[in-house]
C-alpha cells in the first residue's frame, strides 16, 4: 500500500510528547497564523501603497499627505506582524517538527537571511518615515528608500512559501539545493501571486475603513481630496484585487500536487469562494452607488471576507494534513521501532552485555573484511556481485546464505566462481551472514 | 541527529547562534529592560521640574523622548528580529535540541510571548502617545503611568526567560519531572534574576551617558544635570550588582563543579569562570569610572570616553553568553542530550550498532573498506559538526595538531585512542557515540582533510543524501 512512497526519507521524530492535544495545536496554529498574516498583509500592503501614493505625489502634491498618513499605519502593523508571528512559529515547530526544520535547513542561508532582510526593510521604513522634511528636495532618493523596503517585502514571501511548500513533500528533500530549486518546486509561484493579491485586497479594504473612521480628522490631515474620494479609491483597489483572485485562486488550485487533494478540501475552498462572491457583489454595489446616496455594505463585506480567509486557511491546513498523513504514520512507526531498539540496548548495557553485543556485531564485520571483502563490496561489483544484490535474495533466509558461503554453487556464468569457506566454524559463518543481512 | 545537516564550515555553527544571541542580549538588557525605567524616570524628572521652569521641563522631556526614539527604533527592528532570529538559527543548527525544548517549554514560551506582545504594544503606545501627552498635566501623568507599566512588563519578560534559561543549568531535575516549573524553582533562578536586573540597569546607564553626550549640545542648560542624573542612576545599581553577582558567582560552582568528573575539568572550569569574573569586574569598574568621572568633572569628559563602556557592555554580553554556553557542556540539554545533538538514552544503541545505520541523511549506511573516508565524513558530519569545522574556526585538524604538533601528519591510531577517551580528559566533550569501525573511519577522514583540505558542504548548499526507508520492514510491521 505504500509503494508510491518508495523514494522518500523517513526520519525519526523527537521522542517527546506534544504539549497539547493534536487538534488543539492545529487550531492554535491556524488561528494565530491568520492573525499574523493579516498584519503581514497590512505591513506589506501599507509599504506598497505608500510608495505608490508618493509616486503619484510627484505630479499631484496632495498625494504626499496621503502617503504620510498611510505610512504612519505601518509602524504599528509591522510590530504586530512580528509579535504575532511567534505563536504560529512555536506551534508549527511543535506540530511539524520533522517537516518544518528539515525544509528550513534545506533552505539554509535564505531562511536565516529573513532576519537581516526584515531588519533592513524596517530600518529603511523608519528612515523614510522620519525624513519627509529633510529630503523634501531630494525626492528621488526619498522614494528609493521606501522602494527598497517594498522590494525586500516583496521578496521575503518567496522564502516562506518555498519553505511551507517544501515541508509538504518529503519525497523532494533529497533533490532540493537551496532557495531557487525550492521556489521552482510545484506551485510556489501561483501561491505567491495569490498571496500578494490578497495583500492588496486586504490593504485596500483596511484603508477604506481607516480614512472613513468618524474620529479621523480627515480634513485637517489631507487637502485636495474629499474623504469619499480616497475611500472609493481604496475600495476600487480592494475590489479589483479580490476579483483578480478568481484568476489566481483557480490557478493555485489547478497547480496543487494531487497528493493532498481530498474531498474535504473541495468543501472548504468552495465555501470560501462562495463567501468571496458575496463580498465582491457588495463591494461592486458600494463602488457604483451614487456619491450622494452611497451604499454602505462594509461590515458584510468584512464578514464575508473573514469567512473566506478562515475557510481558505482551514483548507490549507487540511491539504497539509492530507499530504503528510501517510508519511507521518511512517515516521511514527520508525520512531517507535527505534525507541524499542534503544531501550533494548540500554537493557543490554544495564546487564553488562553491551560490549559483548557490540563485539558480536563488529566480529561479523571483521570476519567479512578478512574473508569476503576482497571480492564483494557494498554497492558495486568488484569481483563478485555487490552485497546490495546478494542480500535481497536471502532476506529472512540466513541458513541458505550460510550454506552457500560454506559451499557455493554458481549462478552467474560471466562471473568467476566463488571459493567455499568450509574451514570457518558455524559460529563465524553465522556472524558473517548476520552482518551481511544487517547491512542493507 | 535525524535532520539534514546545516553546516557552516568556516565560521562554525555556534557563531551563527552566538552573534544573533549577543546582539539580542545587548538590546534586550541595555535598551529595553534597563532602558525603559530610566527613560520613564527621565520623563518624571522633567515633570517634576515643570514648576521651576517650563523651558527646563521641555528640555528634559525632549531628552527622554529622544532616548525613547533610539530605543524604539532599535528594539522594534534589531531587538525584535534577533529574538526571532534565535529561533531561526537554533532550528538550523540544533533542531533536535530546540525541538525538544519547545515541546517541554511550549507553555512557558507561549506565556512569555503574551507578555512580549503586551510589551511591544505598550512600547508602541508609550512612544506614539508621547507628543500628545504634552498637551496637559493629566495626560502627562497618564503617560508616566504607562511608562511604569512598560517597565514592569519588560522586567517580567526577562524574569520568565531567565527561568527557561535557568532550567538548562539544572541538569537532572528536568529529566525526572519533565515539567517547566523546574526552571523557576532551581537554586540558580533567583540569583541569576537578581544579577541580570542591575546589569541591565547599568548597561542602560552607560548607553544613556553615551546618547546624552550626542543629543545635548555644550550650551544646553540641562547637559550637566543630565550627566549627573545618568551617572547617579548607574552608580545606584553598583552595590546591587556586586551583591547579586557574588551570590550568583558562588552558587554556580556549588552546583556545577560537583558534577564535573575529574580535577582537570574543575581546573578548566575555574579558568573559564575566572575570565567571566574579570570581564564582569572590568565592565563594572569601567561603568563606575565613567560615572564618577562624569559626576565629578562633567565638563571634562570627552565624547569618545562615553563610547568605551558601551563597547564594554557588548563584550560583557558576549562573554556572559559564552560562559553560559560553556557551563552547559558537554550537554546541550542537561543530562538529556549531548552537544552533538544525540540523546544520552540512544548512546548504548549507537555504540552497539554505530550511528550510520540509524541515520537518515547520509550517503553511507555502514563503514566498508571501499568507502571508509566517505563514511568517516558522514560520521564527522553527524557527530562533530555542531561544534567543529574541518579547517575553519574550532577546526578539528587544528585541535589535533595542537596536541600532536603542527605540520606533522596525524596518526590514525593516536587519534582513535584519544577520541575514545576524550570525554574523560576534556569534560566539555561528549563521548564518541559510534562503534569501532566508525571511529576508525572518522580518524581516517580527519587525517585525510589534514592532507587534502576540502571544505565540507552543509545541506543548505549541496542538498542532502537520503537513505530510503526499507519498505519491507514497514510492511512486516503493518502485518504484525
Amino acid at each position: 500500500m505504500f509503494y508510491h512512497l518508495l523514494q522518500i526519507p523517513v526520519p525519526k521524530d523527537i521522542p517527546l510528547a506534544l504539549p497539547l492535544p493534536y487538534w488543539l495545536l492545529v487550531a492554535i496554529l491556524v488561528f494565530s497564523f491568520l492573525l499574523h498574516i493579516l498584519f503581514v498583509n497590512l505591513m506589506i500592503g501599507g509599504t506598497l501603497f505608500t510608495l505608490w501614493a508618493q509616486m503619484l505625489g510627484r505630479k499631484n502634491k496632495h498625494y504626499n499627505q496621503v502617503a504620510k498618513e498611510i505610512e504612519n499605519t505601518i509602524t504599528v502593523n509591522k510590530s504586530l506582524a512580528v509579535v504575532l508571528g511567534v505563536a504560529p512559529l512555536l506551534s508549527i515547530n511543535v506540530l511539524y517538527t520533522v517537516y518544518f526544520y528539515t525544509s528550513s535547513i534545506l533552505l539554509g542561508y535564505m531562511w536565516i537571511s529573513i532576519i537581516p532582510l526584515v531588519i533592513v526593510a524596517f530600518l529603511l521604513g523608519y528612515l523614510h518615515k522620519y525624513t519627509w522634511d529633510k529630503m523634501a528636495n531630494n525626492q528621488i532618493l526619498h522614494i528609493s528608500i521606501i522602494a527598497g523596503a517594498a522590494l525586500i517585502f516583496l521578496f521575503i514571501p518567496f522564502i516562506f512559501l518555498a519553505n511551507i511548500n517544501l515541508l509538504q513533500f518529503p519525497e523532494k528533500w533529497g533533490e532540493v539545493q537551496g532557495l531557487f530549486s525550492a521556489v521552482s518546486l510545484n506551485n510556489v509561484f501561483p501561491r505567491y501571486l495569490h498571496f500578494i493579491t490578497a495583500t492588496i485586497a486586504l490593504t485596500g479594504l483596511f484603508f477604506y475603513w481607516f480614512f472613513g473612521r468618524k474620529k479621523y480628522p480627515f480634513e485637517n490631515k489631507i487637502q485636495g481630496f474629499g474623504r469619499e474620494d480616497i475611500q472609493r479609491k481604496a475600495l476600487n483597489i480592494a475590489l479589483a484585487a479580490t476579483a483578480a483572485q478568481f484568476v489566481f485562486g483557480p490557478l493555485l488550485f489547478l497547480t496543487l500536487p494531487a497528493k493532498g487533494i481530498e474531498w474535504n478540501l473541495f468543501l472548504y475552498i468552495g465555501l470560501g469562494v462562495t463567501a468571496a462572491v458575496f463580498a465582491i457583489v457588495w463591494m461592486w454595489r458600494m463602488v457604483n452607488s451614487p456619491v450622494k446616496r452611497p451604499v454602505n455594505r462594509f461590515v458584510p463585506v468584512v464578514m464575508a471576507l473573514t469567512l473566506t480567509v478562515i475557510f481558505m486557511g482551514t483548507g490549507r491546513q487540511f491539504y497539509r494534513s492530507n499530504a503528510l498523513a501517510t508519511h507521518q504514520q511512517l515516521v511514527k512507526q520508525k520512531t517507535e521501532q527505534y525507541l524499542q531498539l534503544a531501550e533494548e540496548a540500554r537493557r543490554l548495557q544495564a546487564e553488562g552485555k553491551l560490549e559483548e553485543a557490540a563485539q558480536t556485531a563488529s566480529m561479523g564485520q571483521q570476519l567479512f573484511d578478512q574473508n569476503c571483502a576482497a571480492c564483494h563490496q557494498q554497492d558495486s561489483r568488484l569481483i563478485g556481485p555487490p552485497i546490495k544484490e546478494i542480500v535481497p535474495m536471502y532476506e529472512g533466509k540466513k541458513e541458505e546464505l550460510i550454506a552457500w558461503i560454506k559451499q557455493p554453487g554458481r549462478k552467474r556464468e560471466s562471473y568467476p566462481p566463488m571459493p567455499g569457506f568450509p574451514q570457518l566454524s558455524e559460529e563465524k559463518l553465522d556472524r558473517i551472514a548476520q552482518y551481511m543481512l544487517g547491512l542493507m | 541527529m535525524d535532520f539534514p545537516l546545516f553546516h557552516l564550515d568556516f565560521m562554525g555553527n555556534r557563531w551563527l547562534i552566538a552573534i544573533i544571541a549577543i546582539i539580542h542580549v545587548f538590546i534586550s538588557h541595555g535598551l529595553a529592560v534597563g532602558f525603559i525605567p530610566m527613560v520613564t524616570l527621565l520623563e518624571f524628572r522633567g515633570f517634576l521640574s515643570r514648576k521651576i521652569s517650563l523651558d527646563e521641563q521641555q528640555r528634559w522631556d525632549k531628552l527622554a523622548y529622544n532616548f525613547l526614539f533610539v530605543a524604539f527604533v532599535i528594539t522594534t527592528t534589531l531587538g525584535a528580529l534577533t529574538g526571532v532570529g534565535i529561533w531561526f538559527s537554533t532550528s538550523l543548527v540544533s533542531p533536535d535540541s530546540i525541538g525538544s525544548l519547545i515541546r517541554v517549554f511550549y507553555f512557558a514560551w507561549f506565556f512569555e510571548w503574551i507578555i512580549f506582545a503586551a510589551e511591544v504594544i505598550l512600547i508602541v503606545v508609550y512612544f506614539l502617545s508621547w507628543k500628545k501627552s504634552n498637551s496637559s498635566e493629566t495626560a502627562k501623568k497618564r503617560h508616566l503611568r504607562f511608562g511604569l507599566f512598560l517597565s514592569i512588563f519588560s522586567w517580567l519578560t526577562m524574569a520568565i526567560i531567565v527561568g527557561i534559561l535557568g532550567f538548562m543549568m539544572d541538569p537532572g531535575n528536568w529529566i525526572v519531572k519533565k515539567n517547566m516549573f523546574v526552571g523557576f524553582t532551581n537554586p540558580l533562578y533567583i540569583p541569576q534574576l537578581l544579577f541580570r536586573t542591575p546589569l541591565a540597569m547599568i548597561m542602560a546607564g552607560v548607553i544613556g551617558l553615551f546618547l546624552a553626550s550626542l543629543f545635548l549640545k555644550k550650551e544646553n542648560p540641562i547637559r550637566l544635570k543630565a550627566f549627573k542624573f545618568l551617572s547617579i542612576w548607574t552608580l545606584v545599581w553598583v552595590p546591587h550588582i556586586t551583591v547579586a553577582g557574588l551570590w550568583y558567582y558562588y552558587k554556580i560552582p556549588q552546583l556545577m563543579v560537583g558534577n564535573l568528573p575529574v580535577a582537570v575539568a574543575t581546573q578548566l572550569f575555574q579558568q573559564w569562570y575566572g575570565t567571566l569574573l574579570y570581564t564582569l569586574f572590568g565592565f563594572v569598574a569601567l561603568a563606575i569610572l565613567i560615572s564618577l568621572w562624569t559626576l565629578l568633572k562633567p565638563q571634562r569628559v570627552p565624547k569618545w570616553a562615553m563610547v568605551i563602556p558601551v563597547i564594554g557592555v557588548f563584550i560583557f554580553a558576549g562573554s556572559f553568553e559564552r560562559i553560559r554556553e560553556f557551563i552547559r557542556k558537554p550537554f546541550v540539554i542537561g543530562d538529556f542530550m549531548y552537544s552533538n545533538s544525540m540523546r544520552l538514552d540512544d548512546y548504548p544503541l549507537l555504540k552497539k550498532d554505530g550511528i550510520l545505520p540509524h541515520a537518515t541523511y547520509v550517503s553511507t549506511t555502514a563503514v566498508r573498506p571501499e568507502n571508509k573516508v566517505e563514511a568517516g565524513k558522514n560520521v564527522f558530519m553527524l557527530a562533530c559538526t555542531r561544534c567543529h569545522t574541518t579547517n575553519g574556526i574550532n577546526s578539528v585538524v587544528t585541535r589535533f595538531e595542537r596536541m600532536y604538533g603542527k605540520d606533522k601528519p596525524l596518526q590514525v591510531e593516536a587519534m582513535k585512542s584519544y577520541m575514545q577517551s576524550m570525554h574523560k580528559v576534556r569534560y566539555y566533550m561528549p563521548p564518541f557515540p559510534g562503534n569501532q569501525a566508525e571511529l576508525d573511519a572518522l580518524a581516517h577522514y580527519i587525517k585525510n582533510i589534514q592532507q587534502y583540505p576540502e571544505p565540507l558542504e552543509g545541506a543548505q548548499l549541496g542538498g542532502t543524501p537520503v537513505v530510503n526507508y526499507d519498505l519491507d520492514k514497514i510492511e512486516e510491521n503493518l502485518i504484525e
